[in-house]
This record gives C-alpha cells, sequence and structure tokens, in this order.
C-alpha cells in the first residue's frame, strides 16, 4: 500500500503540486486518485464499506502523501474525523445513512468546532442550536471549516443550552451556494495549505431535523466531549504529516546540499552544512519514532493522549525547523517558487496551529502528566 | 467477456542485476515485478470487460523461484486469478518454448481473448504474442492501441509508422498491445487487500503435459553464442549560435526527415 502511494506521490503528485498550489487551485485528478484509492474510507470500518486501516498504518498513509503535498492529507483528515464521531457516537441508523457513502468518498464531510471567537478556548463557542418543534434551527458562524465547500455532512458543535454542546450531522449541499439557512461567508485565502478551501460558515436560522443530533437523544450534551475524544485521530494525522513534511524537507536539502558547489567543493562537505544536515536527520527520526510509537498504543488500546500530544508537538516543530533549515541550505533558490522548499516552509506552520496550538498541546500533556502522577 | 492477460515478471530495470556469464542469460534470483509493459495490457483487459458488463480477467506468467508479486500486483489492479508455471526444469527456456507452456496454459481457460505486451522490457524479443496464436491456431493482431469489442468480434485499431490500421478480427484471438496506449489504474487499497486471497494457480511444466526434455536448455532450438555490450551512444553534434544556428537545425532534422 505504502509502496503504491510512493509511486504516485512521485509520479503525479510532485511534479504537478506547483501548478495548483501556487494559484490556489483545487486538484480535481489527486483527489479522485485519492477516491480511487479507498481513503476516504481509511479509517471507516470494512462493516460500513471503509479500509478499517489501524492507526499505524493511516499514519504512514498521511505521512507518504503529506511528503507530497500536505494538502491531500488535509482533504481526509477532516472528513475522517466527522466519520469517526458517526461511527463512535452515532446511533445504527446514523452509521447506516451516512458511513458507507462516506467511505467511498461520494459523500465528503467536514468537521466544524472552530469560530472567529473560539478555537484554542473550543468551549466558549457561541452557534446555538434551538429546539422549534420536531426541529433545531441553527444560528451562528463558525470559522476555519477546511473541506466545509465540497461537505455534503458537517459535524457540527453547537450549543444546545448555555452549558452544554451537542454535535449534529448537517445534511447540506456540497457547492459554493450553501443550502438552506447556511452559506458559505467567505474564503479564507492562506498562507500555506493551499489548494483545498477553508470557508466561514454562517448559519441564519437553518432548520434541521430532530434526528441531525448525533447519537439521538443520549447525545445530548455530550457533543464536546466525543469532539475532543475524535480529535485524537486529528493528532495523529498531524503528527504524522509533519512526518511528511519534515522528510521532504530533508530530502530535498540532501539533494540540493550534495548537488550545490561553493568553494570548489559541494556544500554537503562544509562541516557546518554537514552538521545541519545531521541534526535534522536525527530530528526528522525521532519525530517519526514518536507518530510510531503514539500510533501503536493507539492501536494496542492503551491510553495515547499524552504520547498523541507530544508527537503532534514534536513533529510539528520538526517540520517547521526543517522547512526553515533546508531553506538555509538552498541559499537564495530556496526563497524562490523554482524550488519546492518555500512551499514546505509556507505549509509548515499550519501544524503547529491546527488540531490545537503547540502551548495548548504543552498545557494538554503537562495536565495529562499531573493526573497519570496523582493515579 | 473472459480474457486472459500473459503477464512477465522481470527484474527490477531500475535494478536490472547481471547477465549470468555462463548461461548469457539474465540472472533473475532478485525479486522480480511485473513488467511495466504487461500493466497496459492488464489495464486493457480490465477495461474491455468492465464494458463489457460481465466476465473476468485472469492472468498466467512463466517464471522462475515461484515468483508471485508481480502477478499479485495485477491482482490488486483488478484481475480475478492467476495461473503461474515455475519449476527448475523451465531453466533455460527459449521464447518458443515460453510460448509453448504459456499457450498450455491459456488453452485449459478457454479465453474469448489473449492479451500480451507488444515486447518486455527484458528480453524484448517481440515474438512471443505471436507464436502464442500460431501454437494455439488463433488469428493475431499485433501493435493494438484500442480494442473494441462487437459480439464474437474485435475491431483493433493497430499502431503504424504512419498512423494506425484498423483491422477486424474474429474471437478468440490474441492480441499485443503497445506500451502507453492506456493509462495503467493504480491499484486500489481494497485491491491489495483482496489480491492476497485471491487464487493463485501454481503449475509445473509436468503438470501441462511437457516432457523435461522438451522445456528449459535441452527443449530450446536457440542457443545463445554471444552477448556483446551495446554501442556508446554517439556524442551528439553541437551547433554554436553564430545567428545562424537555427538554420542549421531545421537542415539538420530535414535531413533526418522528421519535419
Ligand atoms: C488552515 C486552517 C484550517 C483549519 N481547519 C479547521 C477545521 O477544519 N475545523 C475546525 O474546527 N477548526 C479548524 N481550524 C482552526 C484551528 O483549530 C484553530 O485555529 C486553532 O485551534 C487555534 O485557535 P485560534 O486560531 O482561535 O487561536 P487562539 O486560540 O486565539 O490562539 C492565539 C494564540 O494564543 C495561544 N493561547 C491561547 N490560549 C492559550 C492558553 N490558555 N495558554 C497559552 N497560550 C494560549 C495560542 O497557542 C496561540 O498562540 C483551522 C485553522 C487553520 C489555520
Ligand atoms: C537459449 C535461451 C535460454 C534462455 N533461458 C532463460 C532462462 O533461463 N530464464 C529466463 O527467464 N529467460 C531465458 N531466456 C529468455 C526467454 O526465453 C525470453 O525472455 C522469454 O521467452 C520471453 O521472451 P521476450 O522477453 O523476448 O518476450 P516478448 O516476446 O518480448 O514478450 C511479449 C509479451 O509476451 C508475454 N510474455 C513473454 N514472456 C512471458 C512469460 N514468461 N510469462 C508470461 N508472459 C510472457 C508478455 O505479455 C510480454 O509483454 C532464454 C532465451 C534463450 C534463447
Amino acid at each position: 500500500m505504502i509502496d503504491t502511494l510512493r509511486e504516485f506521490v512521485d509520479r503525479d503528485v510532485l511534479p504537478n503540486v506547483a501548478e495548483f498550489e501556487l494559484v490556489d487551485a483545487y486538484p480535481e485528478a489527486m483527489v479522485d486518485q485519492l477516491r480511487a484509492f479507498g481513503l476516504f474510507g481509511a479509517t471507516i470500518g470494512e462493516g460500513h464499506g471503509g479500509l478499517g486501516l489501524d492507526a499505524s498504518t493511516y499514519a504512514r498513509v498521511i505521512e507518504e502523501l503529506s511528503r507530497g503535498w500536505m494538502s491531500l492529507a488535509g482533504v481526509i483528515n477532516s472528513h475522517l474525523i466527522c466519520a469517526q464521531l458517526i461511527e463512535r457516537f452515532g446511533t445504527d441508523e446514523q452509521r447506516a445513512a451516512w458511513l458507507p457513502s462516506m467511505a467511498s468518498g461520494e459523500l465528503r464531510g467536514c468537521f466544524s468546532l472552530s469560530e472567529p471567537d473560539s478555537g484554542s478556548d473550543a468551549a466558549a463557542l457561541r452557534c446555538r442550536a434551538k429546539k422549534d418543534g420536531d426541529e433545531l434551527v441553527i444560528n451562528g458562524t463558525k470559522m476555519w471549516v477546511t473541506n466545509g465547500e465540497r461537505a455534503g455532512i458537517v459535524a457540527l458543535l453547537a450549543r444546545t443550552s448555555d452549558d452544554a454542546i451537542s454535535c449534529f450531522l448537517v445534511d447540506k449541499q456540497p457547492g459554493p451556494e450553501g443550502d438552506g439557512g447556511i452559506s458559505i461567508s467567505r474564503h479564507i485565502d492562506k498562507l500555506g495549505y493551499r489548494g483545498l478551501e477553508t470557508v466561514e460558515m454562517s448559519y441564519a436560522d437553518h432548520r434541521l431535523s430532530a434526528d441531525s443530533l448525533l447519537g439521538g437523544e443520549e447525545g445530548l450534551g455530550q457533543g464536546f466531549r466525543w469532539a475532543l475524544s475524535a480529535l485524537e485521530l486529528g493528532r495523529i494525522n498531524v503528527a504524522a504529516r509533519g512526518v511528511g513534511v519534515a522528510q521532504a524537507a530533508f530530502d530535498a536539502a540532501m539533494a540540493y546540499a550534495q548537488e550545490r558547489e561553493t568553494f570548489g567543493r559541494p556544500i554537503a562537505q562544509h562541516q557546518a552544512i554537514g552538521f545541519k544536515l545531521a541534526e535534522m536527520a536525527t530530528k526528522l527520526h525521532a519525530a517519526r519514532l514518536m507518530v510510531t510509537d503514539a500510533a501503536r498504543r493507539v492501536d494496542a488500546g492503551e491510553r495515547a493522549d499524552v504520547e498523541a500530544g507530544m508527537a503532534k508537538l514534536f513533529a510539528s516543530e520538526t517540520a517547521a525547523e526543517l522547512a526553515l533549515e533546508s531553506m538555509r541550505i538552498h541559499g537564495g533558490n530556496g526563497f524562490t517558487t523554482e524550488y519546492p522548499v518555500e512551499r514546505l516552509y509556507r505549509d509548515a506552520p499550519l501544524m503547529i496551529i491546527g488540531e490545537g496550538t503547540s502551548e495548548i498541546q504543552k498545557m494538554v500533556i503537562s495536565r495529562a502528566l499531573l493526573a497519570r502522577a496523582k493515579e | 467477456m473472459k480474457v486472459v492477460v500473459c503477464v512477465k515478471q522481470i527484474p527490477d530495470p531500475a535494478d536490472p542485476g547481471a547477465l549470468d556469464p555462463e548461461t548469457r542469460t539474465l540472472k533473475r534470483d532478485v525479486k522480480l515485478i511485473l513488467d511495466e509493459s504487461d500493466s497496459y495490457g492488464v489495464e486493457m483487459g480490465l477495461q474491455l470487460v468492465d464494458n463489457a458488463g460481465g466476465g473476468e480477467v485472469t492472468l498466467v506468467s512463466m517464471a522462475p523461484n515461484n515468483e508471485q508479486s508481480g502477478l499479485r500486483t495485477a491482482l490488486a489492479m483488478g484481475a480475478a486469478s492467476a495461473t503461474l508455471i515455475s519449476d527448475t526444469e523451465l531453466i533455460g527456456s527459449d521464447a518458443l518454448t515460453t510460448a509453448k507452456v504459456l499457450a498450455a496454459a491459456i488453452k485449459d481457460q478457454e479465453p474469448d481473448l489473449v492479451i500480451a505486451g507488444s515486447e518486455s522490457s527484458d528480453g524484448y524479443t517481440g515474438t512471443v504474442p505471436e507464436m502464442i496464436a500460431a501454437v494455439l491456431d488463433l488469428p493475431s493482431v499485433t501493435a493494438a492501441k484500442s480494442i473494441e469489442v462487437g459480439g464474437d468480434a474485435i475491431q483493433v485499431q493497430r499502431q503504424t509508422d504512419a498512423g494506425y490500421d484498423v483491422v477486424d478480427c474474429p474471437l478468440p484471438a490474441v492480441i499485443s498491445v503497445t506500451a502507453g496506449v492506456v493509462e495503467p489504474r493504480y491499484p486500489s487499497f481494497k485491491g491489495i487487500m483482496a489480491a492476497k486471497s485471491k487464487p493463485l494457480d501454481e503449475k509445473s511444466s509436468a503438470d501441462l503435459g511437457f516432457a523435461a526434455d522438451a522445456v528449459g536448455w535441452a527443449g530450446s532450438g536457440q542457443e545463445i553464442v554471444d552477448v556483446a555490450e551495446a554501442p556508446q551512444r554517439e556524442a551528439g553534434e553541437v551547433i554554436e549560435d553564430d545567428g545562424e544556428a537555427h538554420l542549421k537545425i531545421v537542415e539538420f532534422l530535414e535531413n533526418l526527415k522528421v519535419i
């Protein structure tokens, strides 16, 4: 599987990324191939038509895609977070209704927690769902909805009372026009992570049927806890992306350092550059081992909150660091769009922000460590 | 529609290994992979079956050391099952023997259509498909760039230097497919998982009714008498631009009759 992906990345992704990325165009053909591979069902159970990959294999898939282009990993990430919420917490009817078409990639999903005024402090979200007879009425503005336009289902976190947040499965027409009371109110122009859409979505008296509540009646007020738990998959995804981007930065640096000559020899032969390569390779290796270990724990059913957080923290910081180091090694060429490093340099920072910033990661890790110490 | 695709498993061209100085044949003790030339035939077969709305693609391969990885790749692309002919008696078989063995394995399956590559990437004789056709006494069309099925016959676009011929051919038939005419699909991940458990029938030359002296070194009518290095490509002609270079380039190309 990974060999096949490697071939795809080398043959179809790497030679074509720049063409889409610089103009922020959606890579339709690449996404079609992800669908043909079956990757929209990567972590969805085989019983629902997915591949049922374990976290370890999933991490390797994401790493390999990100070595080519991080945005491709983003195309499936929030889709699979949405699918995981349904698979783990949905009713049987909800699983049967959504998962098979999500697994085939015919139906695309997204995950909508963040708002303009609530990111790290996600529990401060203000979007509301009010009961009106048999229906629910949604009002609010959601920010940073990756895949929001092309999605036909949104896992939406909204307040059902002052002290309760619930998750809703919002069925909508894919496309830029929105649907009912939903509008795609803004396309966010991004530094990196380009090609796929990240949008602002507004809900104005949008009506949902009662069965949209994830998990049925019992799901009332559970949404926040469930969302945080599904983000664990997201954390492995982002950590694995970090490894993939760091690998790409390192590969580019290695190749360039052996090719480029100054003062009569390849720059790799200057100790300052050779040491950089050594440090880069060491950090890359450590990041990969951390992701592998966190994924293995998840697969073994062990507690992995600390390890997944650490892997996410270290791998994302490593990616950002290696992208910059690789750019230094490329000299002036690294600063141009002729070489892929500048893209890696623009893509890497997302990983230190998305799915919980590095600061928040440290909060989560330290809290969990202290809690473990008390046990 | 039942299509048999011949697939050769060869050493990875990126790391082809060496010639055996004694036998003057390619050493095949490394892992063998699906010959890229045959991925087009597999794709063509799968498309024909898809378009026909039913049937299946099965594979045949003759290879040393019970090699299966190339077959698994083609199974992952969507072929239903495979027959592998492999045994030590077969070592030293020339192209005609290869064709006879493949033909015997194909015959059992009673296919509507047999597809092979126009030429393999390693042996490169480009003779096996027609020899299979001759052994099976079936019509054969070479260098196909497209195949269209209509009832008991096919219409083949056959590549030529000038363009293509349109050839009508009754079924069953043996068609060789030119590399690059279709885009071989990547196997899906489900396909890769399923390929591990798809039927792969292993046969020996004896199972197919060949006596030991009819195959291998003993059965080969051909003998490899010498192997020579391919001549180094000669250095190209460098044209310095003194303002007239474009004219010289045009003249050069005209002499080659490419423009
Ligand atoms: C390209 C992109 C795609 C995204 N996709 C999605 C998506 O699909 N779905 C979704 O729901 N969200 C998505 N997000 C949102 C993302 O999860 C948030 O941006 C992230 O959680 C940070 O929230 P914020 O932007 O509000 O920053 P803030 O929370 O305002 O943080 C600002 C700074 O303050 C720091 N900080 C905040 N609180 C503390 C604290 N208590 N202690 C120390 N430091 C603190 C942060 O670390 C950060 O440095 C996406 C974001 C981006 C950029
Ligand atoms: C005396 C002699 C000894 C030889 N000994 C050996 C040996 O020990 N081991 C060895 O590997 N080769 C050996 N060879 C080479 C071998 O005979 C040819 O490589 C083989 O017959 C196929 O020829 P080709 O590659 O030129 O096929 P081509 O005619 O160029 O191939 C065209 C198409 O035919 C089909 N095809 C060809 N071969 C096979 C196959 N094996 N299985 C399935 N489909 C196939 C494929 O679809 C292929 O694309 C020997 C050759 C000679 C002359």
